[in-house]
């Protein structure tokens, strides 16, 4: 078997036992990279040589018997909206085109502590906004399974690349379900953690309170690793919680015991389809012959969970948006031709007389921040922005954003009555499989109604994770998700592996062209 | 148009910058000066993926002015975005307090030392903490219209002190500020250095003018950055006049128009309209997703309260009281600050006699630091070195003139007050010597002798600079007595 196609936990033990370099590894994705990626269009920056020389750093304190961290020498692909020091982090945003950030995010900084290879920087929707990858200011990723599809989004790159078997593991954000759904999409296993287990410190902000950083890979002891080295509280953020952080890895693969699953009856309703649902249902049936008992439940709350997120959302992104005005960093429209234009704007009005439209003429300051936004973001990111600033608008406020927190705290009191109850909910991570590119390009709604299942577990603040659980007939991957209490993680995880032990939806990959 | 009474009110909104070695939300140092943008870092230049971490300093320096305003201090507290555009606010938005400040309902007492007012509490709507903008500067050299812009204030921490439209006076907003600036200086929470910055002032001012049709409000003006005292009153003066001759123009009440922002240009004197920042209208106010909420216990709030320093209002009060100085003097006392209080403390305590021990510091020490440019550190005279000399002045043993002869040459040569008067020949003349020349001045001018039989004993007083020629130690008081001695008993 090729080293592309061997599992992480076979890849450490070679590495660590020697029989394997990471410098092997590494070249081995990055070949693949060169073979896969003119196609699938994952990353956005790969850097070989530096991914090499870190693997080599690392090979050779191996080699002297030095200590090596928990990732010790395994290729890492990271979303393009977590800073790193040195290198372009453009947020798939043409206004950070040539934006490189001072200082490393601090989940890049465990990484590489963790003696994580940073292979590359993967593709998103532009500053996270979008469900497909295809709002990225630069290129669309393809889904590997059916290169005509979208991978889902926003972390579309981390997991086509994982799916394309272009990295072994990958780190992205989830701010709604953008790490579940693309990992549903493209058949992989990917998990949100709680709000709070994970810094925010140097994640480029999209919506602050319901972004977290998490892992994707092949497989729920995949992702444990790599949150033992992403979890635990970072006095650079303030809402990162202090709680301690289990070794995800070591229990990762002890069964639970008289589980109890809740079905949400509200999510099983038209609008799913078909395929999707008798997977998931497939999937409840393999843990009750493990031992669960399952457990319908009503959240008469989800159904405000789409309306509730998209006022939320972009209200926080209007404000945390603000900051790409032109003035510091990131793109600047052309100021001399900005100038002249205005300049020869205003002679006009003067001829023409019209002092009315002269008074309200930009000031050169205002004429920048205008143009520099209208050129430098994409039409969703605007469309949110807009949304956002209305919501948070004097006399709307009341009616829009604060109505919207008060539902918010209904929503994780249904969870909190529903965890009373049970250990994990689980159901479909999304209502449909991978749709082509460009089918919902033009309809936003339908685009947005894609976070049907997932942008319950960012609002409240819960973890989740998503993991194959079928195929439909044309051959594309299902994802089955299951939510858990705040910071249950290690048990999430040891559930979601109890169910890949039972299957083998994880190991399928798509045929290598 | 006639000319009605009217009514200045005046609301005074403060912003003062807090002694705390870092920014409000990161680490970087807050000293005044450095070139531009070398105190800052990816937090407060707003740079993608950073966030902000409040500092625990900053607060507690804002909980101890909080408390010392009489404030209510609630126990939850949160941070809110206040969104605009500039470029000298690189996130877009400020971090301020909103709806749920970290105090409110408090006041503040003031007074006039000369009693031109009645001393009255202010009220404090609220104080809460917010960080500082950068600075903008406008560099126009070589015909271009640049602006540059520094960083290094971005993040500092402030606290903004609202009143009530409590004043009604300038006098009384001076007072307001002179007051407010003495209580942050004592429990050291900012340098309240106007030229620098840490201390901020914009006016809210409008009039109600007594006229026939009953009591009229003109639009309310925010005058903004008046960061003096002569800036403040000359503006509100000004302020007064042209709402009132506005009023008389145009008849535009409260009801008429918005609050308007003006800005203060001394030169001319005069107020201006400024232009409105962008969007000003509407801050989209909205809770800081970054940072967690600050609880504060009540039983925090009374470890504070029992930790604060004595306030100037108490420290004039007890000098009043115990040590019998005038209203004046203690105002002047307090205001130099708690070494000069203490300094005269010691200084009284020592001599046993307070008022006089205050007319000594407040007149001749303060003369001499203001005239040496000194700290009171630097002063030369322990206070129990000038209590000896107060001492000898009390008894009557030195007259006043004398005394500061004495005390200049104690600043000079640091004697102590028995070397001075030795070295300047200061002894007491003895009975028997004062009687032989007032016995001869007398006789030198029988005038007055007959203008004392006739009744007028403030006549002797001419006699006085004769006597002290003959013996410059002569005490006036004794040469005055014995002169009137001799000529009640007859001079022969």
């Amino acid at each position: 078997m090729s080293l592309i196609q061997t599992s992480t936990t076979e890849l450490l033990r070679d590495l660590s036992a020697r029989k394997i370099s990471s410098v092997e590894l590494t070249r081995a994705y990055l070949d693949q990279i060169a073979a896969r990626d003119g196609q699938i269009k994952a990353f956005l920056h790969v850097d070989p040589d530096r991914a090499l020389a870190q693997a080599k750093a690392i090979d050779e304190r191996r080699g002297r018997g030095e200590a090596v961290g928990k990732l010790g020498g395994l290729p890492v692909a990271i979303k393009d909206v977590i800073c790193t020091k040195g290198q372009r982090t453009t947020c798939g945003s043409k206004m950070l085109e040539n934006f490189v950030p001072p200082y490393d995010a601090t989940v890049v900084e465990k990484l590489k502590a963790a003696d994580a290879v940073l292979i590359g920087k993967t593709n998103m929707d532009e500053f996270a906004m979008g469900g497909s990858t295809e709002n990225s200011a630069y290129f669309k990723t393809r889904n590997p399974w059916d290169t005509e599809r979208v991978p889902g989004g926003s972390s579309g790159g981390a997991a086509a690349c994982v799916a394309a078997s272009m990295a072994p593991l990958s780190i992205g954000t989830d701010t709604g379900g953008s790490i579940r759904q693309p990992a549903a999409f493209c058949g992989v296993t990917g998990l949100k953690p709680t709000y709070g287990r994970v810094s925010r410190y140097g994640l480029v902000a999209f919506a602050s309170s319901l972004d977290q950083i998490g892992p994707l890979g092949a497989t729920a002891e995949d992702c444990a690793l790599v949150l033992e080295v992403l979890a635990g509280h970072d006095s650079r953020d303030s809402t990162s919680a202090d709680v301690p952080v289990p070794s995800y890895s070591a229990t990762v693969n002890q069964p639970l015991k008289g589980l109890k699953l809740g079905i949400v009856k509200e999510f099983f309703v038209s609008g799913l389809d078909g395929e999707i649902e008798a997977a998931v249902r497939e999937a409840v049936k393999v843990y009750e012959k493990l031992g669960a008992t399952v457990h319908e439940l009503s959240m008469p709350h989800s159904k405000y969970g789409i309306a509730v997120y998209y006022i939320i959302a972009p209200s926080e992104a209007s404000s945390n948006l603000a900051r790409y005005d032109g003035a510091h960093y990131g793109y600047r429209c052309d100021e001399k031709q900005m100038l002249a234009d205005l300049a020869a704007e205003e002679q006009r009005l003067q001829a023409a007389g019209n002092k009315k439209k002269l008074a309200d003429l930009d000031t050169p300051l205002i004429r920048m921040y205008r143009q520099t936004r209208a050129e430098g973001f994409g039409p969703e990111v605007k469309r949110r922005i807009m949304l956002g600033t209305y919501t948070l608008s004097a006399g709307y406020y009341d009616a829009y954003y604060l109505k919207a927190l008060k539902v918010r705290r209904l929503i994780r009191g249904d969870y909190d009555a529903a965890f009373g109850q049970v250990d994990f909910i689980i159901g479909p991570t999304t209502p449909s499989p991978a749709f082509k590119i460009g089918e919902k390009t033009d309809d936003p709604l339908s685009m947005y109604l894609e976070d049907l299942y997932t942008v319950t577990t960012n609002l409240a603040g819960i973890g989740g994770i998503s993991i194959p659980c079928g195929m439909t007939q044309s051959g594309l991957p299902i994802g089955l998700q299951l939510q858990c209490r705040p910071f249950d993680e290690e048990r999430l995880l040891q559930a979601a592996a109890m169910f890949q032990r039972q299957t083998d939806w994880h190991t399928r990959r798509p045929a290598l062209s | 148009m006639s000319d009605f009474k009217y009514d200045l009110i005046i609301g005074l909104e403060t912003h003062v910058q807090l002694l705390t070695k870092s920014k409000l939300f990161c680490g970087c140092s807050t000293k005044f000066g450095a070139a531009p943008n070398t105190q800052t870092c990816p937090v407060c230049t707003g740079m993608p993926g950073s966030l902000p971490v409040m500092n625990r300093q900053a607060f507690a320096l804002g909980l101890k002015t909080a408390i010392a305003l009489n404030c209510e201090i609630p126990e939850f507290t949160k941070w809110d975005r206040k969104n605009y555009y500039y470029p000298d606010l690189p996130k877009g938005y400020q971090i301020s307090q909103y709806d749920l400040p970290m105090s409110q309902r408090g006041w503040l007492e003031i007074h006039d030392p000369k009693g031109e007012f009645e001393p009255k509490r202010v009220g404090i709507i609220r104080a809460h903490l917010e960080e500082d903008a950068g600075k903008s500067l406008h560099d126009e050299a070589a015909g271009k219209s640049d602006t540059r812009i520094d960083l290094n204030r971005t993040g500092t921490a402030l606290l903004e002190i609202v009143s009530e439209p409590d004043m009604r006076s300038t006098k009384e907003a001076r007072a307001y500020v002179t007051e407010l600036r003495l209580l942050l200086l004592y429990l050291g929470v900012s340098d309240c250095n106007m030229q620098e910055g840490s201390l901020r002032i914009d006016a809210n001012v409008n009039l109600h003018i007594h006229a026939p049709q009953g009591k009229v409000a003109t639009p309310i003006v925010e005058i903004k950055n008046l960061n003096s005292f002569r800036f403040l009153e000359r503006a509100l003066a000004y302020e007064a006049q042209r709402q009132y001759a506005a009023w008389q123009e145009t008849g535009k009440t409260i009801k008429d128009a918005p609050k308007q922002t003006r800005g203060w240009d001394d030169a001319k004197g005069m107020t201006f309209a400024q232009r409105e920042k962008e969007e000003s209208s509407d801050y989209r106010y909205f809770p800081d997703p970054d940072l967690v909420p600050v609880i504060t216990p009540r039983a925090e709030v009374e470890k504070v309260r029992g930790e604060l320093c004595e306030l100037p209002a108490a420290i004039r009060h007890r000098l009043e009281l115990s040590y019998g100085v005038t209203t004046y003097d203690s105002d002047v006392l307090v205001g130099q600050g708690r070494g000069l209080v203490d300094y005269y403390e010691q200084v009284a305590r020592a001599a046993g006699d307070g008022k006089k021990a205050a007319n000594w510091v407040t007149q001749e020490v303060l003369r001499v630091l203001n005239e040496q440019s000194i700290p009171l550190e630097k002063f030369p005279l322990a206070p129990g070195t000038l209590a000896e000399l107060v001492k000898v002045v009390v008894a009557g043993e030195l007259e006043v003139t004398r005394a500061k002869e004495v005390f200049n040459d104690m600043v000079a040569t640091r004697r102590s007050a028995s070397d001075s008067m030795k070295s300047l020949g200061i002894e007491k003349v003895d009975e028997s010597a004062l009687v032989a020349i007032c016995r001869e001045v007398l006789l030198a001018n029988p005038k007055v002798v007959a203008d004392v039989k006739g009744g007028k004993q403030q006549a002797v007083g001419s006699l006085i600079g004769q006597a002290k020629k003959k013996n410059p130690n002569a005490n006036p008081n004794d040469v005055r007595r014995i002169c009137l001695e001799l000529i009640e008993k007859g001079l022969e």
